[in-house]
């Protein structure tokens, strides 16, 4: 079953990257074999997680031990403009009788502790390795539950053993599309909604961005899955168009829409003043080709051009202070290229760039960006991204904070632009947000001092 | 005598407990040049690595074995040999601690004879290799963590010294709730009376919080191994924290150095237990600077029982934290008003309170009501709100403060920190009435 699945998800006909390999190829889609010893990230649990649980009037029970959720819960920063469910630690927790004996009755009795509790819109349940590989039917257990407890109780089966958290990306994207979209018509409809997939509303991004949106008319039915609602997104198949953000990671579900529903959508970035008025104005263009008010067009160009200019007269303060400023890049995918440009726009100088994750569309806009012999790189160790920060091959990194420490110890500046990141960088008000926080970090007088060797250690000279 | 309650309800809300895979990985994490790895999914390691990046704010070394669905089916042996050779290649550690995970030991795998086996294959191997079976589906962190400082001592430790005891040399194994501070405090008590002390497991040599001069994929600093190696030589062994008697036990039957498991080392008269075991091990009598310390300790409890006395705290924590901070408070007047632990461990019907709830965060809000003060980890903050009472933060995570780690609760100095911190809090939340 979750074999099935996991082909469906990986094998993705809009999919450059995917389509560009041999047909056998093509199915091991781009979950590549994960290496003993090599840690490379977050499982597919981690993904699915990552990418349902901002849907916030839902509760996310996550069936399995206590590692699953009680070494990771609260760790993601998703903001919520109303219910606050989604927060709260959810877990079966299960212990060696449970597996021994079977969990389905455990699993059955916290479905209804939830749903007599804390009434939620609906329930999510994780499945973990250990419930996949004692094969217990997930699908028929939710079914059961659903109907005994009367709320829509929807399976999750991304197994973290599945592969990489960007695989779990897609089979969140499966169960959505498997158990959720479709099943709830929502009330209101006009000619100008649309969907934004892949956008977590990850230090409230969606936030900065939706203002905007209102502006020029743009409604929004449903995010998927950022300051969610469980029947927004249910209802989100009577969107007129999409737009999916997070590059590949959610692909699947927003071509799998188009093919079912009919709505087209638009890759694009909120990274960045340009990528923002492309993501923006393609956006109008597809509600128009769709029966949309020819005048939105006209209106997104106006708020566009109010937008950047507003951006660009708060940006004008940096970009002398910024002009040259070498920037080592590590990030992923789409935010690669959209990051280039937008600091590129401010007069920083890229030195170096990861392509994890990145598409080979991704990376041909970053040697469009950087030149043909752009320094890229696929994975960067901690000791190597130490030793060439250590050399003063970069004045800050960007990257997640994950390699916090390794700038951190090599006393160079750092900003996080990661999921686990604190400040929003999305949209105009984002980018000016991003270069304020470059800056801040940049003119830090910290790096100086803690630079500075301590004057009595003479040993430590006479070596040097 | 505290009633022991178990809700058994099915679904946990709000974890208190994290898993004991995790807590192995952290006592290896106070060795020197050691690398935990995880046998399991990536994910077990990549929500573990950053639990602890959280709360250390540190870079984490921490490997996985990378099962896949297609290994777990056939057996994980290959990934282990697999992940043994490349941490060898990439980052040279001295020792590796490799901890099972719910996922492999629910398969059945037993990580021993996959060693044994590794080791026959690869006789020129260098690195020690030691294993641990700590599924996440049962007990909590300190439970792995004991079972691997267990195991440290029966892999590493020699059986038989070469040379004979050393009188001055001291075993202190260092219990899974001590910060980094506190097993450095624990160390400098000790040299106080002359002694050498063996940390096991130093997270003040790793995770203490210092910019090193080098960036390795292994720890930098704690217990050498060449001075686990020589255990077996030391007059005496102290461990702190009752999770700790295991591997006190298992070190005694090893090498016949004999052993006391103090429960606690946080509480005036728990620490005079300490110091007059320091005494008698080292035939020295305290030195100025722990007298002066005892009576600092003295004046800061008459100082703060104004504003402890009568007050009702709330606390959810491992056991052996959980009963050190509820013992020290209520000697302060205060009232245990609630007590969660996170696992069963006998230590719990000692703790100072009406019943002690092996459960969640959940039971603890449920309970916490009409409490002054909340102590737990970072994830309390939200309880702590909506009670409207304030946070002490203690245990794994905390994410939200800055210095935990160079912060200790055991000692006299440390007992006194905790005492100050606990009634700042009570007397912060006191209304401001000056004019």
């Amino acid at each position: 079953m979750l074999a099935k699945k996991i082909a469906l998800v990986v094998d993705e006909p809009a999919c450059e990257k995917n389509r560009a390999k041999p047909a056998g190829e093509r199915r091991k889609g781009c979950t590549k074999q994960l290496q003993p010893g090599a840690m490379a990230g977050g499982c597919a649990f981690d993904g699915a997680k990552i990418a349902l649980q901002p849907i916030a009037d839902v509760a996310h029970l996550v069936h399995g031990p206590i590692a699953c959720e009680g070494n990771s819960w609260g760790s993601r920063n998703s903001g919520s403009s109303g219910p606050i469910l989604y927060r709260t630690g959810f877990t079966t927790d299960l212990s060696e009788p449970d597996i021994v004996m079977g969990s389905q009755e455990k699993l059955l009795a916290a479905v209804g502790q939830i749903a007599n509790q804390h009434h939620p819109s609906a329930i999510f349940v994780y499945a973990t390795c250990v419930t996949a590989l004692i094969g217990e039917d997930l699908p028929a257990l939710c079914k059961t539950a659903s109907a005994r407890y009367g709320l829509p109780v929807i399976p999750v089966e991304s197994p973290g053993f599945a592969g990489s958290k960007n695989l779990g990306n897609k089979l969140a994207g499966e169960a959505l599309l498997e158990h959720v979209i479709g099943t709830v018509e929502p009330e209101r409809l006009t000619p100008c909604d649309v969907n934004i997939i892949g956008e977590y509303n990850v230090a409230g991004e969606l936030w900065q961005v939706k203002p905007v949106l209102d502006r020029i008319g743009i409604r929004l039915l449903a995010t998927i899955s950022g300051d969610g609602r469980y029947r927004d997104v249910a209802g989100s198949h009577r969107a007129r168009a999409a737009l999916l953000v997070c590059s590949r990671a959610m692909l699947n579900l927003a071509r799998r829409m188009e093919e079912r529903f009919g709505i087209p959508f638009l890759e694009g970035s909120f990274y960045g003043i340009s990528d923002t008025s492309d993501a923006l104005r393609g956006l109008a263009r597809l509600l128009v080709a769709r029966g949309a008010p020819q005048e939105l067009l006209a209106r997104a160009e106006q708020v566009i051009s109010e937008e950047e200019a507003r951006a660009s007269s708060l940006l004008a303060p940096f970009r002398e202070r910024l002009a040259g400023k070498r920037v080592l890049l590590y990030t992923g995918g789409v935010k690669s290229w959209s990051v280039i440009s937008a600091l590129q726009e401010i007069g920083m100088e890229v030195v170096g760039t990861s392509v994890r994750k990145s598409t080979e569309g991704d990376c041909a806009r970053i040697r469009a960006l950087m030149g043909e012999d752009a320094n890229t790189f696929e994975n960067l160790p901690g000791r190597q991204m130490y030793a060439l920060l250590e050399k003063g091959g970069a004045d800050i990194l960007l990257a997640g904070g994950r390699s916090q420490f390794v700038a951190l110890k090599a006393k160079v500046p750092f900003v996080d632009v990661n999921q686990e990141r604190h400040r929003g960088y999305a949209g105009y008000d984002g980018m000016v947000a991003l270069v304020r926080e470059i800056d801040r970090e940049l003119s830090s007088p910290v790096f100086r001092e803690v630079r500075r060797r301590a004057p009595w250690d003479r040993a430590r000279e006479e070596e040097g | 005598m505290a009633r022991i309650v178990r809700p058994g309800k099915p679904c946990t809300v709000n974890p208190l407990k994290t898993s004991q895979t995790i807590g192995a990985a952290l006592s290896f994490l106070g060795l020197d040049r050691a690398l935990p790895m995880l046998h399991g999914a990536q994910g077990c390691t990549s929500f573990g690595l950053a639990l602890f990046v959280r709360h250390f704010r540190e870079t984490i070394p921490m490997q996985t074995t990378a099962i896949s669905e297609a290994s777990a089916i056939l057996g994980g042996a290959e990934n282990v040999a697999k992940g043994l050779l490349t941490l060898a290649e990439r980052a040279n550690p001295e020792v590796i601690g490799l901890c099972s995970t719910a996922l492999t030991e629910t398969n059945g795998e037993e990580l021993r004879s996959i060693v044994r086996d590794f080791k026959i294959a690869h006789p020129d191997f260098s690195a020690a290799v030691v294993s641990v079976s700590v599924p996440d589906f049962s007990g909590a962190l300190p439970d792995g963590f004991a079972s691997a400082v267990t195991c440290m001592v029966e892999e590493l430790v020699e059986a038989r010294p070469a040379r004979e005891r050393d009188g001055r040399q001291v075993n202190i194994l260092a219990g899974a709730h001590l910060s980094p501070a506190d097993a450095e405090a624990l160390a400098d008590m000790a040299r106080g009376f002359g002694l050498e002390p063996i940390v096991l497991p130093d997270l003040s040599g790793s995770l203490d919080g210092h910019v090193p001069e080098e960036f390795l994929p292994h720890t930098l600093g704690g217990t050498p191994l060449a001075a686990i190696r020589l255990m077996g030589r030391s007059a005496f062994t102290i461990a702190v924290g009752e999770h700790m008697g295991r591997p006190a036990r298992a070190l005694a039957a090893r090498t016949g150095v004999p052993c006391e498991v103090l429960d606690r080392a946080t509480g005036l008269a728990a620490v005079d237990r300490l110091v007059a075991l320091l005494s008698d091990i080292s035939g020295k009598t305290a030195p100025a600077r722990l007298r002066r310390e005892r009576a600092r300790l003295e004046d800061a409890m008459l100082d703060a029982h104004f504003f402890t006395g009568g007050r009702r705290i709330a606390i959810g924590a491992d056991p052996d934290l959980l009963f050190a901070l509820a013992s020290t408070l209520a000697e302060m007047g205060c009232e245990i008003g609630a007590a969660v632990a996170t696992t069963a461990a006998p230590i719990l019907s000692a703790i100072p309170a009406r019943e002690v709830v092996v459960g969640d965060l959940g039971d603890l809000e449920a309970r916490a009501e009409g409490c002054d003060l909340l102590i737990t980890t970072s994830h309390g903050r939200a309880i702590a709100d909506r009670l409207g009472i304030p946070l002490l933060r203690a245990g794994i995570p905390v994410f939200d403060r800055l210095g935990g780690p160079q912060q200790a609760s055991i000692g006299y100095a440390g007992t006194a920190r905790l005492i100050f911190e606990a009634a700042n809090l009570l007397h912060a939340e006191a209304p401001c009435t000056a004019h």
